[in-house]
């Protein structure tokens, strides 16, 4: 066992770290908040150069060929950030559901556009408020041509390509579906959200081109393996927020005075931040488990990606909400920055199913293994 | 103890709904005004009627009405439709005019309560400041005398309302080398006067319900003083006091009801959600403390009705509340999957944006009027009588106190 990473990986985190000191400050962020653009398209063109887009693509689709413990540093240092670029949507789900559905010809037609940041991707499965389930699926492929609804789709109006979950053409079942989104059976419809240094949109298809994605009426459950790999990427996204809403606790208590005393000198205060600190390790040990889950395809990576994905997002809701707290007035201000981390952490925690359905999907997996 | 209605209770009840319903301003009516035209509107017709700041003398506007009649008038209104009225005049009649009864002249009284009563005037709340905040006896702004003025120099922040109130109450300091809280004194003051300067900060809700207040040579008169030269902290307390008592239940917008018709209208899996057992208990706890601090309510109303003043044990609402409404909030966001981040009214029919702005503006309640680790030490030393911690601001002159810079 060694539950570590390796020193070119530490040498990748240290230099993804420097990469988005300069290149993903707050004032980036911030410029997306207050709509001075709509994403961080020139970080997004520096991040596709660095070749971040391309870690995990086999090297004979245009990617590096390097595992997901890369990416998940990349994660990681992305979400100590808020960078608000398309990342996740196009990395870790419409990448992924390429990468283990796709066709020979599907591979080598999208991978390389993926890799090079040419072409966008985003997912979308989501059709109503509550749970959407393989069951409750309205969308539909009748002679390839998808109709329906896809509510609240991460990065939709700046992606090009989209992986549609909807009910088989041949009315077997769940497929997956690839959809270009400058089809003209297709509708985008920004909302405004919680967070919007991350744009979303709901999704109409009036008859769209839609091309199937992995086997015929196996959609579901391709669905639910996706989820799983990405829920490991997002848990690592979200342990770096967690992370960084203790870093700026911690200065700001070290700095504040009241009644003579700095503020970090308090018990209350201490203990908020230790708090953080345990919640943080347990998220950051659980995600190195679903990291290496993840990395050698195991067979434990449902109950580890839930895990994962549970801690990480319990841990950034505190620690967002109660940075906040510990800057006072202060943290409750559109000038500071701890906004950025309240807001994300929800996003996150909601964007591919929410802690209530990620903790019944640990009972599952959990029995699962029991059973076996 | 009985938790049934009198008869007078029960004709009193009746009565207040009868008037209210009968006087609901209507939407065509209120048409064109802003948020605050909309309370003082509603608010006038109220004071007209009898029905404003209802546990009042009647001299000052009231109705000389008890208690456990306020909390009936209360629970009326809230079964209605009616302008916001509590942001606007919390602060106003809650802490300015108790403080004003306490310790303002008889002319000072006559001349402010029945327009607090009234809506007519609105008064914002000039305590915090930037070095004073949980720490408030550290404020720095400073008045000195000049003949039979005082004048007043420094920076207020966090004053809510400020851009719209006619008046502030205001703790200065007059003595920087006596101990904090000795050098400390409180006037009223009229936000139209010269060298007064106001700039709205945004919250990171996206309003801008709170201000900066620059304090330029501003002369206030001494008849304006509350309390002797050195006394404010005293009077202070006194509005602090007011302050967590009507802040107490805190945190507006969700609440059991509506978090349970949420549940049953979402799904978990392919049931609603209120039939899966941990959203079910999790609503069950939620009422167990909404009861809790409903009840505790009472029994605080119960005791001031017998004269008592309010405690510091009303620090308890703001801390439970505050808490348990961000929790509800993040909850029902979560009960909403990925829809729960929209945040636009017009895309909910039922539940507009509640969830969403509730969560995005609870985390000021959690630091106003003290924060929830300030109510956690006034119940450990003023209920329980812990001991204070070590401080290194006691009994020293305010001006050698450590600041950090
Ligand atoms: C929405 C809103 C409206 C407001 N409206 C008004 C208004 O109308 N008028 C007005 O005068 N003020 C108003 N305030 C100011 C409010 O009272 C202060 O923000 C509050 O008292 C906290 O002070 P601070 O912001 O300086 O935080 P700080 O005092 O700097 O607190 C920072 C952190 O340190 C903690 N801390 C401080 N001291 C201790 C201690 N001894 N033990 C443990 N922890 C401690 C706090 O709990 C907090 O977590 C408002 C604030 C908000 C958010």
């Amino acid at each position: 066992m060694n539950f570590e990473f390796s020193d070119e990986q530490n040498l990748l985190r240290d230099q993804a770290r420097g990469f988005l000191d300069d290149n993903c400050s707050p004032a980036v962020v911030r410029g997306v908040l207050d709509g001075q653009e709509a994403w961080a398209s020139g970080l997004w063109k520096k991040i596709v150069e660095m070749g971040w887009t391309a870690t995990v693509i086999p090297e004979e689709f245009g990617g590096l060929g390097l595992t997901h413990l890369e990416l998940v540093v990349i994660a990681e240092e992305l979400g100590r950030c808020a960078a608000p670029v398309p990342f996740s949507s196009s990395v870790y789900l419409a990448t992924e559901a390429i990468l283990a559905a796709g066709s020979q010809a599907q591979k080598e037609h999208w991978l390389p556009k993926l890799a090079a940041g040419e072409v966008i991707g985003c997912l979308g499965y989501a059709e109503a408020a509550g749970q959407t389930t393989a069951k409750s699926l309205q969308a539909k492929v009748t002679g390839g041509k998808l109709t329906g609804h896809k509510t609240v789709v991460a990065d939709a109006q700046i992606a090009q390509l989209m992986v549609v979950a909807a009910a088989s053409d041949s009315g077997d079942g769940a497929s997956l579906y690839l959809v270009q989104l400058d089809d003209p059976g297709v509708v985008i419809d920004e909302v405004i959200t919680l967070d919007p240094t991350r744009p979303h949109a709901g999704v109409t298809f009036n008859g769209a081109n839609a091309e199937l994605l992995g086997g015929e009426g196996h959609g579901w459950t391709q669905l639910e393996a996706l989820l799983d790999r990405a829920a490991v990427l997002l848990a690592w996204e979200q342990l770096g927020g967690s992370e960084a809403c203790l870093e700026m606790a911690k200065n700001y208590a070290m700095g504040r005075y009241a009644f003579g005393r700095a503020i970090a000198s308090y018990q209350a205060i201490k203990h908020k931040l230790a708090d953080m600190y345990v919640k943080n390790t347990l998220a950051r040990s659980n995600a190195y488990f679903g990291a290496w889950a993840l990395s050698t395809d195991a067979a434990e990576l449902p109950l580890a990606a839930a895990t994962a994905r549970v801690g990480s997002t319990q841990a950034y809701y505190f620690s967002s909400k109660e940075n906040i707290q510990t800057h006072g007035g202060m943290g409750y201000t559109w000038e500071f920055d701890c906004q950025f981390y309240y807001r994300r952490s929800k996003l996150l925690a909601v964007n591919i199913g929410s802690e209530t359905l990620w903790q019944e999907k640990l009972l599952r997996a959990a029995e699962r293994a029991n059973a076996a | 103890m009985d938790f049934e209605e009198t008869a007078a209770e029960t004709s009193f009840r009746e009565e207040a709904r009868n008037w209210l319903t009968a006087n609901v301003p209507s939407e065509a009516e209120m048409a064109g005004m802003s948020g605050i035209e909309r309370a003082q509107y509603w608010q006038k017709r109220k004071s007209d009627a009898g029905w404003a700041c209802i546990r009042w003398a009647k001299e000052f506007g009231g109705r000389d009405a008890n208690a456990i009649e306020n909390v009936i008038l209360g629970q009326e209104e809230a079964k209605l439709d009616l302008p916001e009225t509590g942001y606007y005049f919390a602060i106003g009649q809650g802490m300015a005019a108790p403080t004003l009864m306490s310790w303002a002249d008889k002319a000072a009284q006559e001349r402010f309560l029945p327009r607090l009563a009234s809506g007519e005037d609105v008064w914002c709340q000039l305590f915090s400041e930037p070095a004073g905040g949980s720490d408030l006896a550290a404020l720095r702004t400073k008045a000195e005398r000049d003949g039979d003025d005082w004048v007043i120099n420094g920076q207020k922040i966090w004053t809510s309302g400020a851009h719209y109130s006619d008046f502030g109450i205001l703790v200065v300091r007059t003595d920087p080398t006596v101990a904090k809280h000795a050098g400390l004194t409180y006037f009223y003051v009229d936000m139209k006067s010269p060298g007064i300067e106001t700039k709205p900060i945004r919250q990171i809700s996206g309003d801008a319900r709170f201000n900066e207040v620059y304090f330029t040579d501003v002369r206030i008169p001494d008849s304006q003083r509350m309390g002797n030269v050195g006394q404010g902290w005293q009077v202070a307390l006194t509005t602090l006091m007011n302050e967590r008592a009507s802040i107490g239940s805190g945190g507006g917008g969700v609440k059991f009801d509506v978090l349970k018709k949420l549940a049953e209208s979402v799904n978990i899996g392919d049931r609603p959600a209120i039939e899966d057992s941990a959203v079910r208990a999790k609503l069950a706890s939620w009422y167990v403390e909404e009861a809790g601090l409903k009840y505790t309510s009472f029994r605080t109303l119960s005791a001031i009705s017998k004269g008592a003043n309010p405690g510091p044990e009303n620090s308890i609402g703001k801390l439970v509340g505050a808490r348990k409404t961000q929790d509800m909030a993040s909850f029902a966001i979560d009960l909403l999957e990925q829809q729960g981040i929209v945040r636009d009214a017009a895309f909910d029919e039922q539940f507009g944006a509640l969830f969403q702005d509730t969560y995005m503006a609870i985390p000021g309640l959690r630091i106003a009027g003290g924060t929830d680790e300030i109510m956690a030490n006034i119940i450990a030393e003023r209920v329980l009588g812990l001991p204070q911690e070590p401080r290194s601001d006691k009994g020293i002159p305010f001006n050698e106190v450590p600041t950090g810079n």
